[in-house]
């Protein structure tokens, strides 16, 4: 039973990871169609320049400026490809996303090289008992950071001008643009979002039990790639459960890998994949994708 | 040319050239007024040209990979580029085609997206914009709450020109509004049509429906494969013999032509419903 609480709580600070990377994909495919796979290195980065100068500035500051230029880097790529490529299709600003993936991953693993770096988090590798359970305390500040910057989200995607710009914009770009809704803009927004909300992610990927970050802290993040494609893709709310049933999934097969031992040693890597195939087979469109609400 | 007084809230479309790609041109020279507080309808069939027309005034035309190849248009002396977020701001608002409103949203957050590209921002004013299309279209304060893509093909349209008028039109751009809509809805939205302008607005209405357009404007053109074909009052454009044959169908009015057409699925027992009192109504609208 305590072994079983444990499990919850990791799957629970793994899933709000998640939930913070997975919601950055579901913003961007929202607002411009395309599927960011520069996401990872735009992680990587966020969490590289945190790293850096955490000893210099202070943790709180180092991941705001992490964050911003996290943020800023995203927007770069979203100015490139509507300014630069006027006019292409979806699926080319899809695969021009691979290529900045890999100039982006070359040159951080360059900087990164072998070493393991700290974020100089105040957590550290102390651990809470809440009764006879032991939690980390950088798992139980990842899911209040989560919840914190998930509400705060939230609560801009339903009530801010920019929530209901990047709602309507997504629903029909050309009846938001004949209202007057900028699109660029808005694009240009969701893109600074999503990168801020990965730069966050990376210092928990990196925070204990987890030893630093590294450049494999990148391929770590493709994981909430099966959170958004459960959820929907274009649901942030579906991200939010995809990302939960991912991260459980995850906790638990690695917490009861002796148990499911004859189905492999490596079962708990695969194990997301496989939920996601799952759901997949019984709902196409993913938990919370979109059904066209429309009656003719 | 500097502009006259004259131009306060009208829109002038001058020899207006459009191609889509290298090679389709949609426009070839199209000139248009429309006077401050009027109604002017386009006419046309399928490919005339009129969305196009539409889409030049609103700044649209890039999201359909469309470019002006000459001509201007002036709005309140102002010239329009081309681009949307302006248009809007200059106070030229088009309710699309096919109503294209949010239908996952609610009716509420429709129109408040509709006062999103006003220039006004205080909340005060977006609750006085709402409350007055509330009053204009009861129908909407009654479902606020609800799914939009939910409501009825009607309730969709008055929901369109609701979030439009959110945004503070001087000139209201219509694109089809009775399309797809039962002969009921079709007067019910040209009554609207009438009010809206009535309270000052102008109207740059395109329409299929000749019936309808004719009898709500003051002025109309005939496209035809991009190019203004007739130009004149409306009521002059009602009598005459071309536009009655090519767009009233005075053939339905005689009782032969288009219903013999019906005729397999009129005698086939298992389809009764076409009956008289439909086409009573196509009456109505075509003569």
């Amino acid at each position: 039973m305590i072994k079983f609480a444990e499990t919850v709580l990791n799957g629970l600070a793994l899933g709000s990871v998640y939930a913070l990377i997975a919601l950055g994909f579901v913003v961007i495919f929202k607002a411009s169609g395309v599927m960011n796979f520069a996401h990872g290195s735009l992680l990587l980065f966020g969490g590289y320049v945190t790293a850096r100068l955490h000893d210099a500035i202070g943790f709180i500051p180092a991941v705001l400026v992490g964050a911003a230029l996290a943020a800023a880097l995203a927007g770069l790529v979203q100015l490139l490809a509507t300014r630069g490529l006027r006019g292409a299709e979806i699926h080319t600003l899809t695969i021009l996303t691979i290529g900045v993936d890999v100039l982006l991953s070359t040159e951080l693993n360059r900087q990164v090289g072998a070493d393991y770096l700290t974020m100089g988090d105040p957590w550290g590798a102390d651990v809470t008992r809440l009764g006879s359970i032991t939690v980390a305390d950088a798992r139980m500040a990842s899911i209040v950071v989560a919840v914190v910057v998930i509400g705060a989200f939230f609560a801009a995607f339903r009530w801010s001008r920019w929530g209901l710009s990047m709602r309507s914009a997504a629903a029909d770009p050309e009846a938001a643009a004949l209202m007057g809704i900028r699109l660029d803009r808005v694009r240009l927004i969701a893109w600074c979002v999503a990168g801020a909300l990965a730069a966050v992610a990376a210092v928990f990927l990196a925070a204990f039990p987890a030893p630093g970050l590294d450049r494999t802290t990148s391929q770590i993040a493709l994981s909430a790639f099966p959170a958004a494609i459960l959820g929907g893709m274009d649901s942030a709310v579906g991200a939010l459960v995809g990302s939960l049933v991912i991260g459980l999934t995850a906790a638990m097969a690695a917490g009861y890998q002796n148990e499911l031992s004859v189905l492999g040693a490596g079962f708990a890597d695969v194990a997301p994949y496989l939920v996601m195939v799952l759901v997949l087979l019984v709902r196409p469109t993913g938990l919370f994708g979109s059904k066209e609400l429309t009656r003719v | 040319m500097s502009p006259p007084e004259t131009e306060a809230g009208t829109l002038r479309v001058s020899d207006l050239h459009v191609s889509y790609g290298r090679s389709v041109q949609a426009l070839h020279g199209v000139s248009l007024t429309v006077p401050q507080g009027r109604i002017v309808a386009v006419l046309g069939s399928n490919g005339a040209g009129k969305s196009t027309l539409l889409r030049a005034v609103s700044g649209t035309l890039a999201l359909h990979r469309g470019t002006v190849d000459s001509g201007t248009v002036h709005f309140d002396g102002v010239r329009l580029r081309g681009d949307a977020t302006r248009s809007v701001a200059a106070g030229v608002v088009q309710v699309p085609e096919g109503r294209r409103i949010f239908g996952a949203l609610s009716v509420e957050d429709n129109l408040k997206a509709g006062f999103l590209g006003s220039a006004r921002r205080s909340r005060a004013e977006l609750r006085a914009d709402r409350d007055r299309v509330f009053t204009q279209f009861p129908v909407l304060a009654e479902r606020r709450r609800q799914a939009a893509g939910l409501m009825s093909g009607g309730e969709q349209q008055m929901l369109a020109m609701g979030r439009a008028l959110m945004a503070g039109p001087r000139l209201l751009l219509l694109d089809e509004p009775s399309l797809g809509l039962a002969p009921l809805m079709v007067r019910r939205i040209a009554e609207i049509i009438r009010e809206i302008n009535a309270q000052g607005t102008s109207i740059l209405l395109v329409e299929q429906n000749a019936a309808m357009a004719l009898e709500l404007s003051d002025r109309a053109s005939v496209l035809d494969v991009g190019q203004v074909r007739l130009e004149g009052a409306s009521a002059d454009l009602a009598a005459a013999d071309e536009v009655r044959r090519l767009y009233l169908g005075e053939s339905y009015g005689t009782g032969c032509g288009a219903p013999d057409a019906d005729a397999p699925y009129a005698t086939s027992a298992s389809t009764p419903a076409v009956t008289g009192p439909g086409l009573t109504e196509l009456g109505r609208w075509n003569g």
